[in-house]
């Protein structure tokens, strides 16, 4: 008997009289400003923010403070200050990346966490391998929770998805709380709108 | 290995030798504990949460067979490899194949427990295949040639001297410095090597989605990302019971799991694989390994809820002042002490006793398991099976025969109380393991018998 089979049987002899599957109702407390919350979670965990109204001024603030170095980023507006058709190079090449620009879906004022697919990335690895992150939400995208999330990700068909809450980061030398771990020093978000 | 001949009471005076350390040790979880606490209350929906997931779970346990089905048919429709492994030897093999198919002889890995308990970095190196752990904890105590001793802190037992020390050996730092911004720098450096050049990477599996087929990877640091978006082979491995039904149940586990783990709202990266990328393999392996056992002892099966977060190892005040490798296996803890008996009961028989059944851990479960009362009940297996320490089965009897006679009973307590006042050096040694780290108490005039006789009226 294969291991597949082996292991199916097993389970099937083992597992105790079906359960119903659980219905859950989540709490959704009224009244919340989820902007405030999301800003007020983001900066705790070490996120910075920007309030812009349109492009140009992510467009001044991108060459005001990253000066030096590679940017990509899919969204053609940055075409004159970034390169867009990174999404066909071998995702090696992105290894001196200093800044890398998406837009987000939606973020969740909870924990911070903005969610982008490999739609919206160009390619898997460009938010982890740069140095330094800047994702775009809508002001009007910001949801209260995680069921929120799912709700509004609902059955959307994606090969690679991510929420991503703050800078990479560990702790793991004497709980000692470093930003940059393996991958983006900085998360910069900018809320548009 | 020698430690793992030893039991948790010996490991334990092992760690114990050093009391500013167990001191910090101590200390460090318990303020993790305390920002568990803190970040939870700030839900208002917290425990109707984790009821939700331990439902949830229930009902996963209860309908496991035709979650795995579907689980890999929608797998497979997504384009990635499914492997099913009975045991540990066959999980190890399978990742062996599928790198020498490959040609593949170097690995970067992720934090997996699944890997650890299955020793699978031993086994790869037996076998020519040099593998990395990516993980900043996991690579200090690979370095260091040691288990982690946590499953979210790996290295929570060492110190920043230590880690400089090992860092100025491997990575080229500076002697003597010891600073966490700059040790973590060189990992940076060192790792981001790695991962260019590795064209493999194995990575665990935090939850497991039956009705996508897609898998859920949290880390902090990015380096599953990193390694899973570099490397043309992609092997993700699992345990069977991390199968969750549908993607919005996804909603209720990231809400409780990194602020169960660490007391942060949610892990830097909670990242979703369902396809792989043009031109990359990717491979899950579902490995049984005693689990379909566990799932059959009816009052154990509940332990196979478990999501990793390790709150009950953080709460647990004798894991605080014992140290994860007190526990000899690769699950450390109260959660440890349920699961490692099932896989070899006469091995782990001293694990259910390294416990004082406080239920901190129940208490702070996110998924409900009533880990106390399980740790309970695996001392009354472990005790009928006759598997029970020698130490422990004589004083049980001596305890039992002395609570059997109400003479033998009363002269012993007076001989105690003798002791401790007139004679106080006799207890006062190392040979008596209460005087370790601790002093005896001093001893009352009276019992509480002789008191109630003088007093009642």
């Amino acid at each position: 008997m294969s291991s597949k089979a082996q292991i199916l049987a097993a389970v099937l002899a083992n597992q105790p009289a079906k359960l119903p599957q659980p219905v859950f109702e989540p709490f959704s407390p009224q009244g919340q400003n989820n902007l405030d919350v999301f800003v007020k979670t983001a900066k705790g965990i070490g996120s910075s923010l920007h309030f812009f109204s349109g492009m140009q001024e992510v467009k001044n603030l991108i060459t005001s403070s990253f000066s030096v170095g590679r940017i990509i980023s899919p969204l053609a507006e940055l075409s004159d200050i970034a390169e867009t058709d990174f999404a066909d190079l071998d995702a090696h090449t992105l290894e001196n990346v200093e800044l890398g620009v998406f837009k987000a879906h939606f973020g969740v004022a909870e924990n911070s966490a903005l969610w982008v697919t490999e739609a919206l990335l160009g390619k898997r690895v460009s938010p982890f391998i740069c140095q330094h992150l800047m994702l775009l939400v809508n002001k009007t995208a910001i949801l209260q929770n995680m069921h929120q999330a799912y709700d509004s990700i609902g059955e959307a068909d994606y090969d690679f998805g991510t929420f991503i809450a703050g800078p990479s980061k560990t702790a793991d030398i004497e709980q000692s709380l470093v930003l940059g771990a393996h991958g983006p020093r900085s998360l910069v978000i900018v809320i548009l709108g | 290995m020698i430690q793992e001949l030893k039991h948790h009471a010996t490991l334990a005076d092992d760690f114990n030798q050093n009391e500013d350390r167990v001191g910090w040790h101590d200390d460090t979880l318990w303020w993790i504990r305390e920002k568990r606490d803190k970040i939870a209350w700030q839900v208002p929906d917290w425990e109707l949460l984790r009821d939700a997931a331990s439902n949830i779970k229930d009902h996963v346990l209860s309908n496991l067979n035709p979650y795995l089905v579907q689980f890999e048919a929608n797998a497979i429709a997504n384009g990635i490899t499914v492997h099913w492994a009975a045991d540990a030897a066959e999980h190890n093999q399978i990742v062996l194949n599928i790198l020498r198919e490959k040609e593949i002889n170097k690995l970067v890995k992720s934090k997996s427990m699944l890997t650890e308990e299955c020793h699978l970095n031993d086994f790869l190196a037996e076998n020519g295949v040099d593998v990395i752990d990516s993980d900043l904890g996991e690579r200090i105590v690979q370095l260091a040639e040691e288990p982690p001793s946590h499953i979210v802190l790996p290295c929570i037992h060492k110190k920043k001297e230590e880690i400089g020390q090992l860092f100025h050996k491997h990575l080229g730092t500076p002697e003597g410095n010891s600073d966490p911004q700059l040790l973590t720098e060189a990992a940076r450096h060192h790792l981001r090597e790695t991962f260019l050049s590795r064209k493999a990477t194995v990575t665990g599996i935090n939850f497991a989605v039956a009705e996508t087929g897609e898998f859920v990877v949290c880390t902090n640091e990015g380096n599953a990302d990193m390694g899973a978006h570099l490397a043309d082979v992609h092997i993700a491995c699992m345990g069977i019971e991390k199968i969750i039904p549908e993607r919005k149940d996804l909603g209720v586990f990231l809400r409780l799991l990194a602020r169960s783990a660490t007391g942060q709202p949610i892990t830097t990266y909670s990242s979703h694989f369902k396809k792989p990328r043009e031109n990359q393999e990717m491979h899950i392996i579902l490995v049984d390994n005693g689990r379909t056992k566990q799932l059959g002892r009816e009052d154990f099966r509940n332990s196979l809820k478990c999501i990793r977060c390790g709150a009950c190892m953080n709460t647990c005040p004798v894991y605080r002042r014992s140290g994860g490798h007190s526990y000899h296996y690769a699950i450390t803890g109260p959660i440890g002490a349920i699961l490692a008996p099932n896989l070899d009961m006469e091995k782990y028989a001293d694990l259910p006793f390294a416990s004082t059944l406080c239920g901190s851990c129940t208490n702070v479960c996110p998924v409900k398991i009533d880990i106390h009362q399980q740790l309970y009940k695996w001392r009354q297996v472990i005790v009928q099976s006759g598997y029970a320490p020698k130490a422990k089965v004589l004083s049980m009897k001596a305890m039992a025969f002395t609570f059997s006679s109400p003479f033998v009973y009363h002269t012993a307590g007076k001989m105690g109380r003798a002791v401790l006042k007139y004679a106080p050096f006799t207890v006062n040694n190392k040979f008596n393991p209460w005087y370790k780290q601790r002093d005896m108490p001093e001893p009352p005039s009276a019992s509480f018998g002789e008191w109630y006789k003088k007093n009642r009226n």
